[in-house]
Parts: C-alpha cells; structure tokens; sequence
C-alpha cells in the first residue's frame, strides 16, 4: 500500500539541490548538473567572496593614496611600503610573537568553551545551583578585565598563565549565556516525546538537548574566539616577554609605525583565522539549522 | 499488503472488554497571574482494550490537555488516570504518542527521525530498522528516507511523526489530530490505513481530531466535548463494521445519522460560547 502516492516519487533526489549563491550564472551551472561538489562549492565561495575582497583592496587602496599624497605625516600612518619592508626585515621574529600569542588565545578559547558549556549544563539542570553561580559569573564579568591583568601578573607571573587565564575570563561570558539559551529553547513536547520513550536524562540529553542548543552556541563561540584574542593581547600588556601585545607596546615606546601597524594586521589576522575556523566548525555540526541552509562563508548575513 | 506481517500481533483483540484505560472525575486548571482557565472539568471515560475512541471537540476544549494527562505528561488537578489497573503518576512508556505538532528533530532524516524512539528505548537494533523501513512504505514515504524535516511537506511530517509512534509496537496509541496537516485525499486514505493498522493489531487507540467524518469513519467509539471547561457531552456508538470501506461507508446510513448528530452537538455547543 502506498497511500499518498502524489507526494512520493519525482522530487527524491532535489532537497540538496538548492544551493546557496543566487547569482543566475552558478544557477544555470547547476542545472547542467554533473558538477562535482568540491567545484560547485568552490564556485560558490569565489562568488561570495569577491565583495570582502573588493573592500578589502578597497581600504588598501585609500591607505596607499593618503600616505602617497603625503596628507599624514609618515610617523602616524607609514605606508604599505613601509610596513611590508618591517614585514620582510622582522618575519622571523614577527612570526615567533605571533604564535605565542595565538597559542594563548587558542588555548583560553577552548578552556572558556569548555568551561563555558559545562557550567551552562549544570545551570540548566540545577535551579539551586544557577542562583548561587549566577552572581558570581555576572560579577567576573562586570569587572574591567584590565584592572585584573595586574593582579594576575602579580599571581602567576610573566608566563603565559596570566594571558590565558584572561583570555578564558573574558571569552567566557558569551559561551556561558549562548550555551544557557541554546539548552533552554528545546521544545518542551520534544521532553515530553522522549519521556514517553522511557528515555534516561542522559539519552534526552545527547541526542535532544545539546543538539538544540548548538546553533546559539556556535554563535556565542564566535563572539567568544574574537574576544579571547583581546583577552591575551591585554593580558600581554601588563606584563611579558614575547607575544604580539608586548612588542605592540614596544613599538608604541619607539614610535615605530610600520611596526605597530605590522602587529595590528597580525592580530587582525589571528582574529579573522579563528573566527573563520569556528566558522566552518559551525557549517560541519549544523548543515540543518536554518541559518545555515542556503548560506556559505561571508555570504550570509 | 505491505506492513501487514509485522502488524498481526493479537488479532482481533479488540472485541475485548476489560478497560484498559481508566479516566475518573478528571478535572485541570491552569493558573496564570491574571486568572485562572478550567481546561477540563469532571471527565470520565473508560477505554477498553482494542477500543478505537475518538474525541471531537471545538479548539481549546482540553482535548490535547487530556491526552497529556493520559500519557503521564501533564498532572491532573483532581480525579484519576489509571492505565492496565496501574494508576498515572508519571510518563508513561508503554504508549505511543503522536503530538498535533509533529515534533521532529530538525537535524535528523526522515529514517533517524522514526529510528530515535528505537534509540531511546534500546529496541534491537536490526529489528527496529527492518520495521522502520515497512513503516516508511506504508505510509508512503519512500525515496524521502533521508530528507530532513524543513524539506517535507506539513503533511509527510505528520507522517513521520505516525511512523515514529508505531514503531515499537505499542498496545495504547494516542494520537493528537495526527491528520490534521494533510489534504484531504491523502487523510482518506491515512484514515484508510489507520482502520486497517487497527484491525490488523489490536492496538487501543484514543484519537483527537476536528474532522466529523475523520471521528466517524475511525471511531467505534466518539466522546463530543463542550468548549471550555471541557466535558464530554454525548458518547455515540454507530455501530459500523470494524472493516469499513471508505465510500460505502460515508453512504451508511449509520455513517450520515452519526456524524449528523456530532454537527448538531458541536454546533449547539458553540452557540453559548
Ligand atoms: N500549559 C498551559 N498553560 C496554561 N493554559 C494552558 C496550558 N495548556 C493548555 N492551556 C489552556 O487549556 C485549554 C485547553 O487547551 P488544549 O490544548 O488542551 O485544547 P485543545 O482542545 O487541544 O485545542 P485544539 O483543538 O485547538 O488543539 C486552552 O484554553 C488553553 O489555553
Ligand atoms: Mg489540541
């Protein structure tokens, strides 16, 4: 018996087929069919990402004309010129600085995650212990981060303890909020549907709960990455030796422009590499939820 | 037919008569800050084993409210539930529930979506897929076995949902306007199949829905209920053949009489809202 048959045959192999450029040349593309996925998809991400790459060159070109007219004084904006040759001269110490301080990031990001997650599941399940963790995560968050720099420098020293541990402070607060809202909007019939399924909490869980939460978690990860590049760069401020903080504060001390803007572009960097990670992170555990469908990297909103 | 071998357990079993269900003096009240809303007032039904029950009523009568109730999912404020002589005081597992929202995981394919209740409850893996698959076929499903739920229709959700109640076999199936979100030949021929799933397995079955002729043409049993607070007005028992054949059976007389009534109850009924 195949009751409704009308629905039923023809479209089985369409759902995929919609894909997310909506320019009509990759569209009558596809109709050709026969494309392979990897070169739809490169299509696809050349078309959306052309626009980010226009800005981009675009910025790039204003910079070159201000210092070329020479309407700033070289000392405040030096040229590309300038600071691709601090580029070229520093790499290897550039680079050194640099993975000092994306370890410090990467490392206090994915602590805060953790973190982050385990204490939203907790709060969820534990109303006694939400109200007694409650004030004490909105406090660590209200206090100025780089008025506790010092005193973890003080703490735990030069190294990179300090840095990590701000990094993971400040990152923290968005995992911790995103998470608790991601675990709150299940749908209390889908509870209800897995109770009469005789499901343990465990089970309701991992395969109903923390599926549903994903989708604000993934964004509060993406404020969280770019935050904890902040933390580490602040924690660097106040007091080390090495990492992208410390010899930003250098080249402040010397006046050294194409330096500084050297560091700021690394730090952009680090920034902009991290978030696009958790980016694709994101596009692999949920291809399902709404935001993701029809979207690619920079494309969508 | 397709389906049918792993739908054969206890044929015939609903000429039964002991109650399997047992629902005295249900009474609900939902309170909020401003006031206070009498979903339910002093129900009373019995439900016996291999019964088809359905329950007309117009929106916000408590229909949803009571099969909760039934299910172990929501409390009663007064009276009691007991299913198989074992009183209610939480969710039961033995059921299979169909909410009027088909509640799927958006993140799950048509298959996965049927395979969870296997998963939660541990079912024999082979055994559950194999089922799932005759499931799939039966309600014609197939070639979506792996599309994701914002890629069907109201209609074929609704279905999965169906699949997704059945597949563990259960003796009590509640099923909350499980049609109410297809067209109306495909419901005909749901309905159609819902008979025949009843028939071939003994299954009790308690059935919510706003279609008169749905109540019916399914029903051995309609409960009419009023608009809010929520009583069941009039019981009525056609007297149709537990086989029914979709056209002769909106030509019975039997057919026409019953539904008739249930217009003149629910119209009636909404006269003094
Ligand atoms: N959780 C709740 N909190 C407050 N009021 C509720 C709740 N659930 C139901 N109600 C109220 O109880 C009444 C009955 O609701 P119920 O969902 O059982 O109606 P229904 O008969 O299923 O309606 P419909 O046919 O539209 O689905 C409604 O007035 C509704 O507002
Ligand atoms: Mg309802």
């Amino acid at each position: 018996m195949a009751a409704p048959q009308q629905t039923a045959p023809g479209r089985a192999g369409s759902p995929q087929a919609q894909d997310g450029a909506s320019t009509t040349a990759i569209e009558a593309l596809e109709r050709r069919g026969n494309q392979s996925k990897a070169r739809k998809s490169a299509l696809a991400l050349l078309s959306a990402s052309w626009r980010p790459a226009l800005v981009l060159a675009g910025l790039f070109g204003v910079w070159w004309l201000v210092t070329a007219l020479g309407l700033v004084p070289a000392y405040l904006i030096p040229s590309p010129a300038a600071v691709w040759d601090v580029f070229v001269a520093e790499w290897p110490q550039l680079l050194q600085h640099t993975m000092v301080t994306l370890q410090e990031t990467v490392v206090g990001f994915v602590l805060a995650a953790i973190l982050g997650v385990v204490t939203a599941v907790i709060m969820v399940y534990s109303p006694t212990a939400e109200k007694s963790i409650y004030p004490l995560i909105l406090f660590a968050q209200v206090i100025p981060k780089i008025a506790i720099a010092p005193i973890l420098v003080v703490w735990f020293g030069f190294g990179m303890a300090p840095k990590i541990i701000l990094a993971v402070l400040i990152a923290f607060f968005p995992v911790v909020v995103s998470a608790v809202a991601g675990l709150r909007s299940v749908d209390p019939e889908l509870l209800e549907l897995s109770s009469t399924m005789g499901a343990s909490r465990w089970k309701t869980f991992r395969k109903i709960r923390f599926p549903t939460s994903l989708p604000h978690l993934m964004s509060g990860l993406k404020v969280a990455v770019t935050l904890a590049v902040t933390g580490a760069v602040v924690g660097e401020f106040v007091g080390a030796d090495q990492g992208l903080g410390f010899v930003l504060l250098l080249a402040s001390g010397n006046l050294n422009a194409p330096l500084l803007f050297a560091v700021l572009i690394l730090m952009s960097i680090i920034g902009i590499v991290l978030f696009l990670l958790v980016e694709l992170l994101e596009r692999i555990v949920i291809p399902w939820h709404a935001s993701r469908r029809n979207n690619l990297v920079l494309a969508g909103g | 037919m397709i389906g049918a071998s792993v739908l054969d357990r206890e044929p015939d079993a609903h000429t039964t008569t002991s109650p399997i269900i047992e629902v005295e003096g249900l009474t609900r009240r939902f309170r909020s800050k401003r006031s206070e809303t009498v979903a339910l007032h002093d129900v009373s039904l019995s439900v016996n084993q291999g019964e088809f029950v359905t329950i007309a009523g117009p929106s916000g009568c408590g229909k949803s409210t009571m099969l909760k109730i039934i299910a172990g999912l929501v409390p009663a404020s007064e009276g009691s539930v007991s299913i198989m002589g074992e009183p209610v005081r939480g969710p039961q597992k033995q059921i299979g529930f169909a909410f009027q929202r088909s509640a799927l995981l958006e993140w799950r394919g048509v298959r996965k979506n049927i395979l969870l209740q296997a998963e939660m409850r541990g079912m024999d893996r082979k055994h559950a897929a194999a089922r799932a698959d005759e499931l799939i076929e039966l309600t014609g499903l197939t070639g979506f076995e792996r599309a994701l739920p914002h890629e069907l229709s109201g209609g074929m959700q609704q279905r999965v949902a169906l699949c997704r109640a059945l597949l563990h076999e259960p003796r009590i199936l509640l099923m909350d306007e499980p049609f109410g979100a297809l067209d109306a030949l495909t419901r005909e021929q749901m309905n159609v199949e819902m008979n025949r799933i009843w028939r071939e397995t003994g299954t009790t079955i308690l059935l919510v829905t706003h279609s008169v002729a749905e109540a019916v043409y399914l029903g051995n049993r309609i409960v009419v209920m009023s608009p809010r607070p929520g009583q069941i007005v009039e019981t009525l028992e056609p007297g149709l053949p537990a086989e029914r054949e979709y056209g002769p059976t909106m030509q019975d007389p039997r057919f026409a009489a019953a539904s008739e009534r249930i217009r003149i109850l629910l119209g009636a009924s909404q006269s003094h809202d």
